[in-house]
């Protein structure tokens, strides 16, 4: 396909693989932030073609790994109510909330459907007039453009039965937290594409200017991750730290102007509880008052109890970059992906889904 | 999560285009991209075009590994 397989040459691969290994000197640690690239990273053996000089790790940018089991009780809540039907991208089925997930609740019962989009979420509510229509908003940057549109676009076809619920997050406040906490030492960040397709590439900034760790972007395929490192340790081994843009084909500095301003239209910042991280001030989203009618939240009276955590799980630690699913007594026993017990193993992009697959973390 | 894949955009009608996926032609929204234009490749997310790809510097990057490879070769 075009401006994909281009992008896989394994002969331009090898120069890139020959420069990286020419110019690193320094031992360096990267973090891909995204779950995107970890998925990459895995699937063509990245990290074994790097230097021993850099050791590469996952990040937190896995939407759905993030989620916190409070927010997921609410949707599987949400599910039992009457004349409801959960609309959701096909990702959020199989994970384990406190006490049960959306696959088992709709095995009992529960009128869950999966959509690829948001367009089909409005389709279900014109198609179903009587029924509540609640879709379950996860998604960084890339993704809530897409759901501040379904809105205006329930707003301008009169359907009156659509809703969501905003477990939205940005990408940026989350990293500062990170860094912040100084568990993770980072000499690098290789910063999430299509985030930035959206918001651009200055809302990283902070992080070279603040923490002096070098950013690039970079695209999704194993040459624009080789490029992307390929950059990062000319950076390191300039004494430089700056935000530059492997992925050029697909992010523009200014990011996407349209899409941010549906987002700023329709959401505005509140406090937001990630998974194995907390709380982290600013980066969720919520409907902005003029939108209200839309908040699921709002509009059902649901009590989902408190929330649990499940034993020995460590997917938090695993999503802050502190532990890998190799240091998890139940990565690969209890914890497989057919009967995950956390979101990392659940989700495709989910580091303990990304080491299963690829044969990594195993014992012996 | 957040993949998006390059698609090629066939035709446009309002703020929905047509395009080519894998030899399958789909329905995309164009919400967020407006400046979309046929003959465009546009990254696609869950339905939405989220940005116009630029193709000239698509070609670009990949002179750069072509020259990479080249002196990389020469050694």
């Amino acid at each position: 396909m075009k401006f994909i397989t281009e992008f896989r040459r394994s002969e331009l691969a090898e120069g890139l693989i020959s420069q990286i290994h020419r110019k690193s000197k320094t031992p360096v640690r990267f973090m891909e932030f995204c779950g995107g690239h970890t998925v990459t990273i895995f699937r063509y053996g990245i990290r074994q073609v790097l230097p021993k000089t850099i050791e590469m790790v996952s990040g937190p940018g896995c939407p759905v790994c993030v989620t916190a089991n409070a927010d997921l009780d609410k949707a599987i809540a949400l599910s039992q109510t009457p004349e409801v039907i959960i609309a959701t991208f096909g990702d959020m089925l199989k994970v384990p909330g406190s006490h049960s997930s959306l696959q088992k609740v709709k095995a009992g019962g529960a009128d869950v459907r999966v959509v690829y989009s948001t367009t089909n979420a409005l389709e279900i509510a014109e198609e179903n007039p009587t029924e509540s229509v609640i879709f379950l908003g996860i998604g960084f940057e890339t993704t809530t453009p897409t759901v501040a549109a379904s809105i205006l676009q329930a707003e301008e076809r009169r359907i009156k039965n659509y809703y969501i619920l905003s477990m939205h997050k940005l990408c940026p406040p989350v990293i500062r937290t990170l860094l912040d906490s100084g568990e993770v030492k980072l000499h690098g960040l290789i910063c999430p594409g299509h985030v930035s397709a959206i918001i651009g590439s200055h809302p990283w900034e902070f992080i070279t200017r603040d923490y002096g760790i070098p950013c690039v972007i970079s695209g999704f395929e194993p040459l624009d991750i080789l490029q992307c490192v390929d950059m990062l340790v000319a950076q390191v081994e300039n004494g430089e730290s700056k935000v530059e843009i492997a992925y050029r084909r697909g992010v523009r500095p200014e990011g996407n102007r349209e899409a941010l301003k549906l987002i700023e239209q329709v959401f505005e910042p509140c406090p937001t509880e990630w998974r194995g991280i907390g709380e982290v001030p600013d980066s969720g989203l919520k409907l902005r008052k003029e939108y209200q009618r839309f908040d699921a939240e709002l509009a059902f009276d649901i009590d989902p109890g408190p929330a649990y955590e499940p034993v020995d799980c460590i997917c938090g630690d695993i999503l802050r970059g502190v532990k890998t699913p190799a240091d998890c007594k139940l990565f690969g026993k209890a914890c497989t992906p057919e009967y995950p017990v956390g979101p990392c193993m659940v989700s495709s992009e989910g580091s303990c889904s990304a080491y299963y697959l690829y044969g990594e973390g195993f014992e012996g | 999560m957040c993949l998006a894949i390059p698609v090629l955009i066939k035709s446009i009608e309002g703020k929905e285009a047509k395009v080519e996926i894998g030899g399958i032609t789909r329905r995309i929204s164009l919400w967020l991209t407006p400046e979309a234009k046929v003959g465009d490749y546009a990254l696609v997310h869950t339905g939405y075009a989220i940005n116009i790809l630029d193709q000239e510097q698509a070609e670009e990057t990949l002179r750069l590994f072509e020259e990479i490879a080249e002196a990389e070769e020469k050694g």
